[in-house]
This record gives structure tokens, C-alpha cells and sequence, in this order.
């Protein structure tokens, strides 16, 4: 008697590669230097799947997959880059930056925003969807940390860091759509928050400037979220 | 038959501004107005947003003085937390400020009104441009954009970037300065001080050609307000403000640029998006005063540089009384350069300049902060109020071209009375209107926080109002 075989043999973009079978097509991916675009994975956290960056073509399949929470099968076959899937993704960042109020150039994480990085990197020359200009507000009531609406992508990596990693549970989201809102505790501004440990995590895993510290200003905001694989790590061994 | 003329765009300046002139029956130039026609409402749109972000989005107003607008407005912040910085920040973002003045003077010096000086105000408009002077004078040319270039280094070096920098932030500056980069910025100074000298030299030497000019340009009694330290000699960065009458006497010595509303009013007039600051003892217009290099040189008891001093004085020997015409202004600006030149000198002289400790941090301790400098065109006021959370809730800024506005609305009447008359005006003539505006060298786009290069307008308009001619360029 043996255990059902741990492996599975995909093809990514032609190329033949083999995976553990509890793999994502992302990991997979990666794994192999098959480079797929991301903005609300972070090593370290669950996979949600928000930013539908990772869209890959899967032969049979009807529509686009998100790879981060595709897993992989045996006898897939993945595209990961093709016009479609560019045009796609490049029209998703479009979306991003029409959605909210994202001002590059006053921003406190220009020069280090994933999403800034993005567009630079797929080649997003310009915004053909209309910008929406929403009135959001800026809370700066805690003693450290801001939150401004106006820059979030709601990728909930805060959400999810602060539950997985940290176990405060302050952040969640309320709303739907495009009128969803990260939120401390029940809506309560920041600074009254009683879960919050002012650990930071939050704004070290947050990929644009809408959770920011309030010393990091002018040209020098740099985040850290490569932390998270080894305090997890860590963590982890901890467990009895 | 009466007239206007409408000068519109006016060229070489920053910003977009229109001027018209009303002509009488006889063909007299009865009025003059100035005209800003762009509105970009900086005060509105800050509010709501925290005051650390203040310096980063108000040096958005310009791309030539951003510099001075994260200065001033840095400083507001500063206020806001209650910190006195670190000495050493507070000296970096005094050479940041002092480079700026170089490299905008060497910008409205030979970029802008060189033409006018070198060719004369008739030589055809084709040829009034930085681009036939590097053909015509290509030693003056080359040493305006190293002027130009020398104060931008200095700037990038410092903070990272020439144009929108992020360095200078409330409660210091981001980085301190490497020796390396003190290094390179000294060994700058002495090519930048002979191409001051050397400009000094002939624009002395041919001042004489501009007497009619001098005579007319925006040549009348007002006012004249800027920072003076505590020895009462020129300063940029710090200081209190100083106010001068035409005879040269101290009407106001050592007010606290903090309480600027006590003694500055705004007045506003329907024909232009920029505001009319004036003297509130004196009411309006009657407290009309000018700031920016001619005053500061008028009001200072002296530079403060060796070489600067002596050309100082060689400037103020010209009159007993503080130089009225607004022509000097060009004059001002090259002697400021030197000044400027030789406080960074001096400033980056001393070790302590590559100290590390560059940034205070602390949190809101005061509901209100003012920030104030010289800008290169004069006086820069940056007012906030925020929340106990530090969002803003209001904002005023008063802007170095705005305190000269109405001097500037009165020069060029005066210009225009002179040299427009009658049916046949040339070219050259209304040349000369935008000289008298150009010797301002104001900056529009700040001025109403609007936005843009700035052609001007010239505007002849009848008495009922009906346009007879306009002169568009740009």
C-alpha cells in the first residue's frame, strides 16, 4: 500500500515543471522563476486572492484563474504571460489608480509603493478609466501610525497580518465594493482602538502609503515586510 | 479714439498673467491692471490632510521656487510640533534655501531678462530669447546656466533631487550631509563667484544705457518689508521682519513674522485671481510695499559676506535714500547671488555642518504654526491650523509676488503712461511694460498657487470697454 504520489507535473508557459500537490500555480510558478505579478500576496500570510493580479490562463478552464489560489493539478496547462493577460492586468492597475485619490508625487511611500512599481513594470502609461476623486478620510488619531483611505488598494494584508501573525484581530473590513474601508475594531477611530498593540506589522506589510508611520515622511519611507516568512518561522517554533 | 491694449500673454515671466491698458481720447494711458487669471486653490484642497505632508505638497506649487515653499512651510510644521531643531538642520536648510535663490536669480537674470539688457528692449522679439544670447554672448550665456546649474547641484546633493525635493521635513531635514558632498559643493564656489563678478562687471558698466528705463520703471515711493537678523543684516532663513519707508527710515523693526496678521492685510480686487497684501497700519493702498532683492538690500543694514558687502555698499551709494526704482531689482539679484554664494561658503566652513543628529520628532503640541523665509522674490508665509490629530483644517499662504502686486499693478502704469501713446505703439514700447514686470521677476503660478509657463497678455481697450488691440505671445 502506498500514499497517494505528493507530486504533480504541470506545464507553465510550455515548460514542463513538477509541483507538490498542495502548491498554488503562484508558488509553483515562482518556484521555477516564472515571474507572475502580485499585490495582496505576501510571503508569510494566507492567500485571499483581492488583487486579481496574478490572473493566468489554465487550459479548459472558461476564464482567468488567480494563481495565488489555484492550486496546482496534474496535467495543467498554465499561461502566464500573453496579451490578454497583460491587457487584463494593465487594465486592473488602471482601475487601482481611478478608484481612489493615489497622488504619486506627495505620496509618503513614492519611490517605494508596490503598486507604483507595478504600474512601472507592466507598463501602465496612462489611466483611460475615469478617476472617481471619492471624499475619503484620513485618520491620524493614533500616536504613531496614519491611515489614509485615499491610498489603499484593500488587499487586507493588514487585516490579514494583524489575525494571522500578531492574533489582535483589530483590522477588518466593512463595506462592499468599491465603497469597502479597512477598519479598526468597530470603526472606531485608530487611536481609540483597545485591541491595537501599536506592534506596526500593519503598516510594514501595507504595499502603498495608506498605513504609514507619521515620522516617515519627505523621501525616506521604506517598509519591511520581508520579516514576516521568519517570525513566523519562529513563531511557530514556539508551539508545544 | 480711445483704446485698450491687451498684452496677452506677457513672456519670460513664471506663471500666466494678461495686461491691460486703457487709453483715453487723446490716446493717454489712463489705466493699468495686472492680471492673474489662473486659480489653483492650494489653501482648500490641504485641508484634511496631515501637516507632515504639508512641505511635500506645497512645494507643488512650483517647479522653480519649490525649495522656498518647503522651507517656509517646513517650518510652519516645525511650529506645529513645538521643536526647535537641531542647529545643524536648521543650517542645511539654509544652504538648500540660499542655492535656491542662486539658481532662480540666475534664471530670471539671463534666462528671462538678459535678452532685454544685452539687446535692447527694440531688438526684434525673435532674438529676446536665452537661445540667440548663447549664440550672440556665449560666455554670458554659458555662465547664466552655470549660475543656474551650480545652485540645482547644490540642491540635488543636498536632498536628492533637484526639483521637488523630500529632505527638508518638519523637525529637521531627512539626512545629514557627507563630508564628500561638502567636498564637491566647495569646490563649486570659486567658478560660481567669477561668473558673478564677471556679470556684475557688465551689467555696471552699462547701467547708464538703461537711465530712461531706471526713471520709469515702477519708480514711486512705497514700502519695502523683509527678514533682517538680529544685528539687523540680511537674512533668508530665520529672523524678524523688518519694514523700511522711502526715505529709508524703520517704521517696524523687529516684528515677529509669527504675528504677521497684525500687521499684514490681504486686500483683493476683481480683475485678478492674486491678492494685494498690504501694510495694515498704513490701510490700503496706502501701505503698499515691495519686497524681494531690492528691498532686502534697501532695508538690511548690510550683507554680511566680504564681497557681498562691497558691492552692497557700491549698490546703496547710488542714492542716500533706499533705491526706488524697481530696475534695480536686476541689480540686486546679481549682488544676492554673490551673498548667497559666499554664506554657503561659509556656512559649510564649519565642521559642525556634518553633524548627525538633523531631525527633532515630536507630535502636535500647538494647534497653529507659522513658517516664514525669504524666498528668491521676497517674504514666504506659510500659516496652518490643524486638529488635535494634526489634519489641517485651514491654511494661509502668502506669497512672495503677491506682496509686490501692487507695486507691480502701479509700475506699469507708470511705464505705460511714458512709453504708450498715441495711434502708432511699437513693439519695443510694449516690450518695455513687460520689462517693468519682469524686473519683478514674479512668480505667477505661486502667486495664485496656479499652474503653468507664463505667456502674457497686453489688452488696449476703448473707454466703452471694447477691445482694439491685444498682443498675444507665448
Amino acid at each position: 500500500m502506498s500514499a497517494e504520489p505528493n507530486v504533480r507535473t504541470l506545464t507553465i508557459n510550455g515548460e514542463e515543471i513538477s509541483a507538490r500537490s498542495d502548491q498554488s500555480i503562484l508558488e509553483a510558478a515562482r518556484e521555477h522563476n516564472v515571474e507572475i505579478p502580485t499585490l495582496c500576496h505576501l510571503e508569510g500570510l494566507s492567500e485571499v486572492g483581492a488583487c486579481r493580479l496574478c490572473l493566468v490562463e489554465v487550459k479548459g478552464a472558461r476564464r482567468l484563474l488567480p494563481a495565488c489560489v489555484t492550486q496546482v493539478a496534474e496535467g495543467m496547462e498554465v499561461t502566464t504571460h500573453s496579451p490578454k493577460i497583460d491587457r487584463y492586468r494593465t487594465m486592473i492597475l488602471e482601475m487601482y489608480f481611478a478608484e481612489r485619490n493615489h497622488v504619486c508625487s506627495v505620496c509618503v511611500a513614492n519611490g517605494n509603493c508596490e503598486l507604483q512599481d507595478l504600474s512601472l513594470k507592466l507598463g501602465m502609461t496612462h489611466v483611460e478609466i475615469p478617476y472617481q476623486y471619492p471624499q475619503l478620510p484620513v485618520d491620524a488619531s493614533h500616536p504613531r501610525f496614519t491611515v489614509d483611505h485615499n491610498r489603499c488598494v484593500l488587499c487586507t494584508r493588514c487585516v490579514r497580518v494583524c489575525s494571522e501573525i500578531e492574533g489582535a484581530n483589530t483590522w477588518g473590513v466593512m463595506g462592499r465594493g468599491a465603497q469597502s474601508l479597512v477598519i479598526t475594531d468597530l470603526k472606531q477611530p485608530w487611536g481609540d482602538s483597545e485591541t491595537c498593540t501599536s506592534c506596526g506589522k500593519c503598516v510594514q506589510v501595507c504595499p502603498t502609503g495608506a498605513l504609514f508611520e507619521k515620522t516617515s515622511v519627505g523621501n525616506k519611507t521604506r517598509k519591511h515586510p520581508e520579516f514576516l516568512p521568519y517570525l513566523r518561522i519562529m513563531r511557530e517554533g514556539e508551539q508545544p | 479714439m480711445p483704446r485698450t491694449i491687451v498684452i496677452d500673454p506677457v513672456t519670460r515671466l513664471e506663471g500666466h498673467g494678461k495686461i491691460t491698458l486703457q487709453l483715453d481720447e487723446a490716446g493717454i494711458v489712463q489705466d493699468a491692471t495686472f492680471h492673474v487669471t489662473q486659480l489653483r486653490g492650494f489653501e482648500k484642497f490641504c485641508e484634511g490632510r496631515p501637516f507632515y505632508e504639508m512641505p511635500n505638497i506645497t512645494a507643488r506649487i512650483c517647479g522653480i521656487c519649490p525649495v522656498s515653499h518647503l522651507v517656509a512651510s517646513s517650518k510652519a510644521c516645525d511650529a506645529i510640533l513645538a521643536v526647535k531643531i537641531p542647529p545643524v538642520a536648521a543650517n542645511l536648510r539654509r544652504i538648500m534655501n540660499l542655492a535656491q535663490l542662486i539658481q532662480s536669480h540666475a534664471l530670471s537674470f539671463f534666462y528671462l531678462s538678459s535678452p532685454d539688457l544685452l539687446l535692447g528692449m527694440d531688438a526684434p522679439p525673435e532674438e529676446r530669447s536665452i537661445l540667440h544670447i548663447a549664440h550672440s554672448h556665449p560666455s554670458i550665456g554659458a555662465d547664466g546656466i552655470g549660475l543656474r546649474q551650480f545652485g540645482q547641484r547644490i540642491i540635488e546633493m543636498l536632498a536628492g533631487k533637484r526639483i521637488h525635493p523630500g529632505w527638508s521635513v518638519p523637525g529637521g531635514v531627512n539626512e545629514p550631509l557627507s563630508a564628500e558632498k561638502r567636498d564637491q559643493i566647495l569646490g563649486m564656489i570659486p567658478a560660481a563667484k567669477d561668473a558673478i563678478q564677471r556679470t556684475l562687471g557688465w551689467f555696471k558698466s552699462s547701467i547708464e544705457k538703461f537711465s530712461a528705463e531706471i526713471e520709469v520703471f515702477a519708480n514711486f515711493p512705497t514700502l519695502f518689508m523683509g527678514l533682517v537678523d538680529e544685528r539687523g543684516l540680511a537674512e533668508y532663513y530665520d529672523g524678524a521682519l523688518r519694514f523700511i519707508d522711502s526715505e529709508g527710515n524703520i517704521i517696524a523693526g523687529e516684528l515677529n513674522p509669527a504675528h504677521y496678521a497684525e500687521f499684514i492685510g490681504e486686500a483683493v480686487e476683481p480683475y485678478t485671481y492674486m491678492k494685494f497684501p498690504y501694510y495694515k497700519p498704513l490701510g490700503y493702498p496706502g501701505g503698499t510695499y515691495r519686497v524681494g532683492p531690492l528691498a532686502r538690500l534697501n532695508l538690511a543694514d548690510r550683507c554680511d559676506t566680504p564681497l557681498a558687502d562691497v558691492e552692497w555698499r557700491e549698490f546703496r551709494a547710488m542714492s542716500a535714500k533706499p533705491l526706488l526704482s524697481s530696475f534695480h531689482y536686476h541689480y540686486a539679484r546679481l549682488i544676492e547671488m554673490l551673498h548667497a554664494t559666499e554664506k554657503i561658503e561659509s556656512l559649510l566652513a564649519d565642521k559642525a555642518i556634518l553633524d548627525k543628529h538633523v531631525r527633532a520628532t515630536a507630535s502636535v503640541n500647538n494647534l497653529e504654526g507659522v513658517g516664514v523665509a525669504e524666498a528668491p522674490r521676497g517674504t514666504l508665509i506659510h500659516h496652518y491650523k490643524v486638529d488635535e490629530n494634526g489634519l489641517i483644517t485651514w491654511a494661509n499662504l502668502v506669497i512672495a509676488t503677491g506682496h509686490n502686486n501692487a507695486a507691480m499693478n502701479r509700475g506699469i502704469l507708470q511705464t505705460a503712461r511714458h512709453y504708450v501713446q498715441g495711434e502708432h505703439i511699437a513693439e519695443g514700447m510694449l516690450n518695455r511694460v513687460e520689462a517693468v514686470v519682469r524686473t519683478f521677476d514674479p512668480c505667477l503660478s505661486c502667486s495664485t498657487h496656479a499652474m503653468g509657463r507664463m505667456p502674457l497678455a497686453i489688452e488696449l481697450r476703448a473707454p466703452d470697454g471694447s477691445l482694439v488691440r491685444e498682443i498675444r505671445r507665448g
